[in-house]
C-alpha cells in the first residue's frame, strides 16, 4: 500500500509527460507530412532542420 | 528513382500544355506577405510522388534569385515557396522545366484544420486517461479490496474528469445540437450512456461500492474518438486533394482604365462597362462583348461543343470561356457575380434534390436504436423496482444495460468501413467527399454522361495521319508547335525528334491558322479557305471548304482529319457498367452527329444531344421521377447543375472548378475505369456495413438479456464491448482485400498525374 503512494504518482507523471510530448509535436507541425517524411529519408543531403 | 524523370512523351505532352501558366500577377495575387519582405505561395504540384521529386523541387527552386527556401508537401502534393522582392520569381516555368505541373489555388489565410486537431488532441486525451483507468481497474479485477479499492476508483474518477470533459465534450455537443432540433443521432445514446455511467461510478466510489465503470465510459470514448478521428481524415485528404487541382476559373483579369492605364484586378472587382485585355491562353473572366481581335474560343467546358469556335469584334462571349489564340479586348456586360458561372451555381441550387432528403444509414439506425435501447433500459429499471424494491439495485443495473448497449460497435459499424473504402479509392486516384457519397453510389441503376471531356478527352486527336507524307507532316507538326489552338497541339505531337524545320517567320493569324516563310516559299496550315483552296491533284478534296490543310504556296499539300479522342478506357468502363446492371446514357450539348459517333464506337444506346444546362437537369429529374437512382458523370459548366441534381456525381479532375465541388468523387487519372471501380468498391462496402450493423445488433442480442438479468460487471462490460469492437473493424479490414483482387485483375492505369500521355484508344 504505501509503494502505492508514490508509484501512481509516478506512473501519471509518466504517462502526462507522453500525452503533452505528443501535443508538443502536434502543435509544432510534425504531423502535418507524414507521407513526406518517410520518403524524405531517402534524400540524401546536409540539411538543417526547417520548417 | 527512374519514374520520377518524366518520359519522352510525359514532356511533349507538357510542352503542348503551356497555355495555362499562371500569369506573374496572378500569382502575386496568390500569394501573402509573411512580413520583413518575406512573400509565401503555395503552388498545387499533382505529379510529385517520391523522395526524388522533393529533392529536384526544392534544390532547383532554391537556385532561383530572391527564392528563400521551398519545402515540398508530400501529402498535400504542395509546395510552399518563400521569397523576397517585388518581381515574382519564375518558380511556375522552373517548375515546367522539371517536367512537373503547378497551379495556383485559393490561399487559405492560415486556415489550419481546427475539427482535425481538436479531435486528434481528444483523441490523446482519451487514450492517456483510458490507458491509465484501465491499469488501475485490471488491479481491482484481480482482487484489490477496501481501502485499495476505494483509492484506485478515486484516482479513476480523477483521471475520467478531463476525458469525460474535453474528449467527450465533442460527443455531448453533438447530441445536444440534435436533440435541440427535435432529431436523433448516435451521439445521444452515447452522451447519455458515458454520462449517467461516470455518475452513478462515482456515487459507487463515495459509498465504497464494488463496481464503477470508469474504464468503461472513457475507453468507449476513446474508441469512439478513433473511428470519428479516421473519419474525418478521409474527408480531409479528398477535399485539399480536390481543392489544389488546378484551378480553371480566372482570378483576375487585366484591366484597360480609359486613360490607357493597365491594372490587374481580381474577378470581383470587375464591373460592366470595364474594358479587359485577354491575352492567348487565359480564360475569359467574366460575360462580355468583343471589341478588338479574333481568336478562336475553346468552349468545351462551357458548353460541350467539342470544336473550337471562332470569334471576331462584336460577338458576345461567356464566362468561363478560353481563349485559345489570339489576344482579345472585351468590354464587361456583366459582374462576374451575375456571368454564366454564376447562374450555373443557381441553376445548381435550385436543383439541389436527391441529396438533401437522403438520410445516411447511421442515421437511420440510430433513429431506431436510440428510443428501443432507453426504453430497455427504463423498462429494465421498472422491472427491477417491481422486483425487490430496492431503488439502488434496479438504477445499478439499468445503466449496466446503458453501458452495455452503448453503440460502440454500431458507431465504428460506418466510419471504419467508408475509410478503408475511401483509402482504397484514393490509392486508385479517386477523391471521395463523404462517406454518404459511397451509400447513394451503391444504390444507383443509371448512369449518365455527359461527351465532351469526360467520355472523350476533350482534346482533338488526328485520325488520318497514316495516309498523310511523313514529310509533310513533320513541316505540319513543326508550324503547329508554334500556336495552341487544340488541333495545332494534336499535330504538333507528330514531330520528329531533331528535325526542327528552319521557317524564317512565323505568324499566327487568330481565326485562321498559321503562316511561315522558309526559302522563298509560303506555308500555311489552317483553314482550307484561307490557306489556299487548290488541291495538287486538282478538285477540292473530298472535305469541301472546310477542314484543316497544309498549303505550300497556295497548293494544298496535306489535308487532316480530326477526332475528338475518347478518354482511355472508356469502352471498357462502359462495358463494365452494363454487367453490374446499370443502363447508360449520354447527354451532349455537342451536335448530333458527333454525339452519334461517340456513342457508337462506345456502344452506348441512348443518347440525347444538343442539350442546354437546364435541359441535362431536366432529363435527370425524369428518370428521377421514374424511380431511378442517377448517377452523373460530367465535367463542364453546363454540367454542373446536373450534376447537382443527380443521385450522386462523379467528376474528373480535368473539370471545371465548381462542376468539381458539386461532384461526390473526383477522379484523378485519366482512365475512365475509375467510374465502374467507385461502383465496386461502394458497393462492397454497402455490403460490409450492413453487415457490420448485423453484427453489433447480434451482440446487443445476446449482451442485453444477461444485463437485464443483472449479471453484468465492470469486467463483462469491458471484455464484451472490445470483443465488438475488434470484430467490427476486422470485418471492415476484409474490404482492403477485396479491392486489392480487384485492382490486379483491372490493366494498368496510365501514371498518376492529370495529363498523362493521351493513349490512342
Amino acid at each position: 500500500m504505501t509503494t502505492l503512494v508514490y508509484l501512481i504518482p509516478a506512473a501519471l507523471f509518466l504517462g502526462a509527460l507522453g500525452l503533452s510530448g505528443f501535443l508538443w509535436a502536434l502543435r509544432s507541425g510534425q504531423y502535418e507530412d507524414l507521407h513526406g517524411a518517410a520518403e524524405r529519408i531517402l534524400v540524401d543531403r546536409d540539411d538543417k532542420p526547417e520548417r | 528513382m527512374s519514374c520520377c524523370a518524366p518520359g519522352a512523351e510525359m514532356a511533349l505532352e507538357l510542352e503542348n500544355s503551356i497555355s495555362v501558366l499562371p500569369s506573374s500577377q496572378e500569382i502575386r495575387l496568390a500569394s501573402r506577405s509573411l512580413g520583413g519582405g518575406l512573400n509565401q505561395t503555395d503552388l498545387s504540384v499533382p505529379m510529385v510522388h517520391c523522395a526524388a521529386c522533393i529533392q529536384t523541387i526544392e534544390t532547383a527552386l532554391a537556385k532561383l534569385d530572391d527564392v528563400e527556401g521551398a519545402r515540398v508537401n508530400l501529402s498535400t502534393k504542395r509546395v510552399a515557396i518563400r521569397w523576397r522582392g517585388d518581381q515574382v520569381p519564375p518558380f511556375v516555368a522552373a517548375l515546367g522545366r522539371l517536367g512537373y505541373e503547378a497551379h495556383l489555388f485559393a490561399p487559405e489565410v492560415d486556415e489550419k484544420d481546427k475539427t482535425l486537431a481538436e479531435l486528434i488532441r481528444a483523441v490523446a486525451v482519451a487514450g492517456f486517461a483510458a490507458g491509465n483507468i484501465m491499469l488501475l481497474s485490471v488491479s481491482v479485477w484481480s482482487g484489490a479490496e477496501g481501502a485499495t479499492r476505494d483509492l484506485f476508483h478515486w484516482v479513476s474518477a480523477l483521471i475520467a474528469i478531463p476525458a469525460l470533459a474535453f474528449a467527450g465534450g465533442i460527443f455531448f455537443r453533438s447530441a445536444w445540437n440534435a436533440l435541440r432540433h427535435g432529431r436523433m443521432n448516435m451521439d445521444v445514446p452515447i452522451a447519455v450512456g458515458v454520462s449517467l455511467a461516470y455518475a452513478m461510478s462515482l456515487y459507487e466510489t463515495i459509498n465504497h461500492g464494488e463496481h464503477a465503470y470508469f474504464d468503461a465510459s472513457v475507453s468507449l470514448l476513446f474508441f469512439l474518438l478513433i473511428g470519428r478521428t479516421l473519419d474525418h481524415v478521409m474527408r480531409e485528404r479528398a477535399r485539399t486533394a480536390v481543392k489544389s487541382l488546378s484551378q480553371l476559373a480566372a482570378r483576375g483579369a487585366m484591366v484597360l482604365r480609359r486613360d490607357g492605364a493597365r491594372d490587374y484586378l481580381p474577378v470581383g472587382e470587375i464591373a460592366p462597362g470595364m474594358q479587359l485585355l485577354i491575352a492567348a491562353g487565359e480564360r475569359i473572366p467574366v460575360d462580355g462583348q468583343i471589341i478588338q481581335g479574333a481568336s478562336d474560343l475553346d468552349c468545351s467546358l462551357v458548353s460541350g461543343e467539342s470544336t473550337p469556335r471562332n470569334v471576331a469584334p462584336g460577338e458576345a462571349v461567356q464566362a468561363g470561356v478560353l481563349n485559345l489564340t489570339g489576344s482579345l479586348t472585351i468590354e464587361a456586360t456583366a459582374a462576374a457575380k451575375d456571368s454564366f458561372l454564376a447562374e450555373m451555381v443557381r441553376l445548381m441550387e435550385a436543383a439541389e434534390g436527391g441529396r438533401a432528403h437522403y438520410r445516411r444509414i447511421a442515421d437511420r439506425v440510430s433513429a431506431l436504436y436510440a428510443p428501443v435501447v432507453h426504453l430497455t433500459a427504463f423498462v429494465t429499471f421498472l422491472g427491477w423496482m417491481a422486483a425487490t424494491g430496492d431503488w439502488h439495485r434496479a438504477m445499478t443495473i439499468a445503466i449496466a444495460v446503458l453501458i452495455i448497449t452503448c453503440p460502440c460497435a454500431l458507431g465504428l459499424a460506418v466510419p471504419i468501413v467508408q475509410v478503408v473504402a475511401a483509402r482504397r479509392l484514393f490509392e486508385n486516384g479517386i477523391m471521395v467527399k463523404d462517406g454518404s457519397a459511397m451509400e447513394r453510389l451503391a444504390t444507383i441503376d443509371t448512369a449518365v454522361f455527359d461527351k465532351t471531356g469526360t467520355l472523350t478527352l476533350g482534346q482533338p486527336r488526328l485520325v488520318n495521319s497514316g495516309s498523310i507524307d511523313p514529310v509533310m507532316l513533320a513541316i505540319a507538326a513543326d508550324l503547329a508547335a508554334h500556336s495552341r489552338h487544340p488541333f495545332s497541339k494534336a499535330i504538333a505531337g507528330f514531330a520528329t525528334p531533331g528535325g526542327q524545320h528552319k521557317f524564317d517567320a512565323v505568324t499566327e493569324h487568330p481565326g485562321f491558322g498559321i503562316e511561315a516563310t522558309d526559302a522563298g516559299s509560303t506555308w500555311r496550315l489552317g483553314r482550307r479557305g484561307w490557306a489556299g483552296s487548290k488541291a495538287r491533284t486538282g478538285g477540292e478534296g473530298k472535305h469541301g471548304y472546310g477542314g484543316t490543310v497544309l498549303t505550300k504556296n497556295g497548293m494544298i499539300v496535306a489535308s487532316f482529319a480530326f477526332q475528338d479522342a475518347l478518354r482511355a478506357d472508356a469502352c471498357a468502363a462502359i462495358d463494365q457498367l452494363k454487367h453490374a446492371g446499370i443502363s447508360v446514357e449520354m447527354l451532349s450539348g455537342d451536335t448530333a452527329a458527333a454525339c452519334a459517333e461517340v456513342a457508337k464506337g462506345l456502344g452506348v444506346d441512348d443518347f440525347v444531344p444538343c442539350l442546354l444546362p437546364s435541359g441535362k437537369v431536366e432529363r435527370i429529374e425524369t428518370l428521377a421521377k421514374d424511380g431511378h437512382k442517377v448517377l452523373m458523370v460530367g465535367d463542364g459548366l453546363n454540367d454542373t447543375p446536373a450534376l447537382g441534381a443527380a443521385h450522386v456525381s462523379i467528376a474528373p479532375a480535368t473539370a471545371a472548378d465548381i462542376g468539381r465541388n458539386a461532384a461526390d468523387f473526383v477522379f484523378l487519372r485519366e482512365s475512365l475505369l475509375a467510374v465502374p471501380l467507385a461502383l465496386e468498391v461502394s458497393r462492397k462496402a454497402g455490403r460490409l456495413i450492413r453487415q457490420n450493423i448485423a453484427i453489433a445488433i447480434v451482440y446487443n442480442t445476446i449482451a442485453v438479456p444477461i444485463a437485464i438479468l443483472g449479471h453484468v460487471t465492470p469486467l463483462v462490460a469491458a471484455i464484451a464491448m472490445s470483443a465488438s469492437s475488434l470484430l467490427v473493424i476486422g470485418n471492415a479490414l476484409r474490404l482492403q482485400g477485396f479491392v486489392l483482387a480487384e485492382v490486379r485483375g483491372a490493366p494498368p492505369a496510365t501514371r498518376s498525374g492529370i495529363r498523362a500521355s493521351v493513349q490512342p484508344s
